[in-house]
């Protein structure tokens, strides 16, 4: 065995955390970092500083490092790459022993990963570019309640996307009113209405009041179309005492499904949630308000991906992903790799679509992607193409916008995504064909008739702000 | 007023619900899919009335690994022809995902 002798004072970090020698163990949590550095610093000494700082480290040399294996617990950079057309700054990888985490506990993952470190002197910015959680951490986290499979089983939706609208005006309606147009909307032919992530329980709805009359509408729309509806009701509250509470009473109105904001709620409460989601049988959406603040800076936070991961673990049955096609930050491969990370099983390193490493979740269940946000009924083709079946297209303005009122908007999502769904198996081109395949069901449909009309082909063109660093630009 | 147009809900039943019935044509293009997928097809039918229940009658077995369209259509026509008034429906089980990979009403009960 070595001797270590105390010597006071401060080290390089990279005596002690730079390990380019180091091959990662499959039970390490692996990180990828962009590090911005301060001008003089140098990246092997950036790299290290990040890896002691968001694991072991201290600014100097303590006694009672001694006192323990730091070689068993200390995390490493082991790697250094340039990125893609951007001389300002690199990428270090790191790997951490799993036993520097609590298990099942995202929130102690993040408070390491993503603490102190990003605010520490000798770099200018940093960013959390992905994570590679080990199979056997995985395993100790609850994760979705139910998942794709279950879900699609409990609605009794097979072989096509769902159909979503956030209830619109987001502020301001009486709970019964707002129940009125939750009504029109699911007998119209769409799977779930939403509330909006604002609607909480304001003096212009309380939440109790919202929840009776959202029941109601459910209910009386299941009888009249015999299928199987569902509203999100937001359970996100001030404290988590609250939060139980109006879950609670969704579970007692036998509301299928509830809704969360992870990021502004909170990792705790966000698994906590989950858990009751599994045990008493309800769905759970998951909203991702400020996750702009956190993930559209290309040089500093923490990018979506990571939050996918985080909220996969930490327990979710739908996540809004970005719709590529919509008025909303997206890149089409980027968001194709975070939507795989959502709902595959094992998901390979592809840096053409921004993942850093192979991801293996083992059996925890999938999680439906949600398109949301500025889209409607000619963008149908290529959100199918894009997303696939295991999604929830949210069409607000776009069923709520319609001429003839929600139930005629919601109407025409339904024939536009059947004619989409039955063009695209029996193998047609969509993106190509779309037009098309539109203007043909809209023959049979008064409602998409009209909706075609409104709409037109709009497009959102805006270039994206963070792209992914593939090629030099 | 005048150029708005009343909408009146319908029972429906699930996926392709929404457009006109299937001509054979479509029909056989659909199961042509359903088969490619590799997922098992397995019917069913039910009493329209009942319709909103998770369990319909099966009819016989799933056809495990069954690979000819023209084998379902004529399982799928003699459902209809025992069960002129239900609703008929052709499920692709999909034993991987261990769930059905679509599902679909093919013959429209009274």
């Amino acid at each position: 065995m070595a001797v270590k002798k105390y010597e006071a004072g401060v080290k390089e970090y990279r005596q002690t955390y730079w390990a380019p020698e180091y091959v990662p163990l499959d039970s390490d949590i692996l990180a990828c970092f962009k590090i911005t550095p301060q001008p003089g610093v140098d990246r092997e000494e950036a790299a290290a500083a990040v890896a002691a700082e968001s694991s072991t480290g201290t600014w100097t040399t303590v006694w009672t490092d001694l006192l323990t294996d730091m070689d068993y617990y200390k995390g490493r950079s082991y790697r250094i790459e340039d990125v893609p057309g951007d001389d300002s700054s690199f990428y270090a990888f790191i790997a951490y022993p799993i036993d520097l985490f609590e298990e099942g506990s995202v929130v102690n993952v993040f408070t390491s990963l993503v603490g102190n470190v990003f605010g520490f002197k000798a770099v200018r910015a940093l960013r959390l570019e992905d994570v590679r959680f080990p199979l056997a951490y995985v395993k100790t986290c609850n994760g979705p309640p139910h998942g794709i499979q279950v879900e699609r089983d409990k609605m009794n939706k097979y072989g096509r996307p769902m159909l979503g609208c956030t209830i619109k005006p987001k502020l301001g309606l009486s709970a019964k009113n707002y129940g009125r147009a939750v009504y029109e909307c699911l007998r119209g032919g769409l799977d779930f209405t939403k509330d909006d992530e604002n609607v909480n329980s304001q003096p212009f709805m309380r939440w109790r009041d919202r929840f009776l009359f959202v029941a109601d509408a459910i209910h009386t729309a299941e009888a009249e179309t015999g299928e199987r509806k569902g509203h999100y009701l937001n359970v996100t509250a001030p404290s988590p005492e609250e939060m139980y509470e109006r879950a609670e009473f969704a579970k007692e109105l036998n509301m299928p499904i509830i809704m969360h904001d992870f990021l502004t709620g909170g990792f705790c409460a966000n698994t906590g949630l989950a858990r009751w989601c599994r045990k008493s049988g309800t769905l759970l959406h998951i909203h991702r308000a400020m996750h702009a603040v956190v993930d559209r800076n290309p040089h500093h936070g923490i990018h979506f991906r990571v939050l996918v991961k985080a909220l996969r673990l930490s327990g979710g049955d739908h996540l809004h992903t970005g719709t590529v096609v919509g008025k909303l930050e997206g890149d089409r491969a980027s968001t194709q790799g975070w939507v795989d990370l959502l709902r595959e099983s094992f998901v390979p390193e592809d840096r053409s679509r921004g993942i850093f490493f192979d991801q293996d979740w083992g059996s925890m269940p999938g999680v439906f992607a949600v398109a949301s946000g500025g889209i409607h009924v000619w963008h149908m083709p290529s959100l199918l193409a894009i997303f696939g079946d295991d999604a929830v297209f949210q069409f607000g303005g776009g069923t709520l916008g319609h001429p003839w009122g929600n139930a005629a908007g919601a109407a025409a999502n339904r024939v536009a995504l059947e004619a989409c769904v039955e063009a695209r198996n029996e193998g047609r081109d969509l993106e190509r064909e779309g037009k098309d395949i539109l203007t043909n069901a809209a023959k049979d449909s008064p409602e998409l008739k009209i909706a075609l009309e409104t709409w037109k082909e709009i497009k959102f063109e805006f270039d994206t702000v963070d792209k992914l660093d593939v090629v030099n630009r | 007023m005048a150029d708005i147009q009343d909408y009146n809900s319908t029972p429906k039943y699930e996926t392709f619900s929404y457009l006109p019935a299937m001509g054979p044509e479509k029909m056989r293009r659909q199961i042509a899919y359903l088969v490619n997928q590799g997922w098992n097809p397995g019917i069913e039918h039910v009493e329209p009335e009942r319709a909103s229940t998770y369990y319909w009658y099966m009819w016989k077995l799933p056809m495990f690994g069954e690979q000819s369209v023209d084998t379902v259509i004529a399982e799928l026509e003699a459902c209809h022809r025992a069960h002129p008034d239900h609703h008929v429906r052709l499920i692709g089980y999909d034993n991987y995902s261990q769930s059905q990979g679509s599902a679909f009403v093919v013959f429209r009960g009274r």
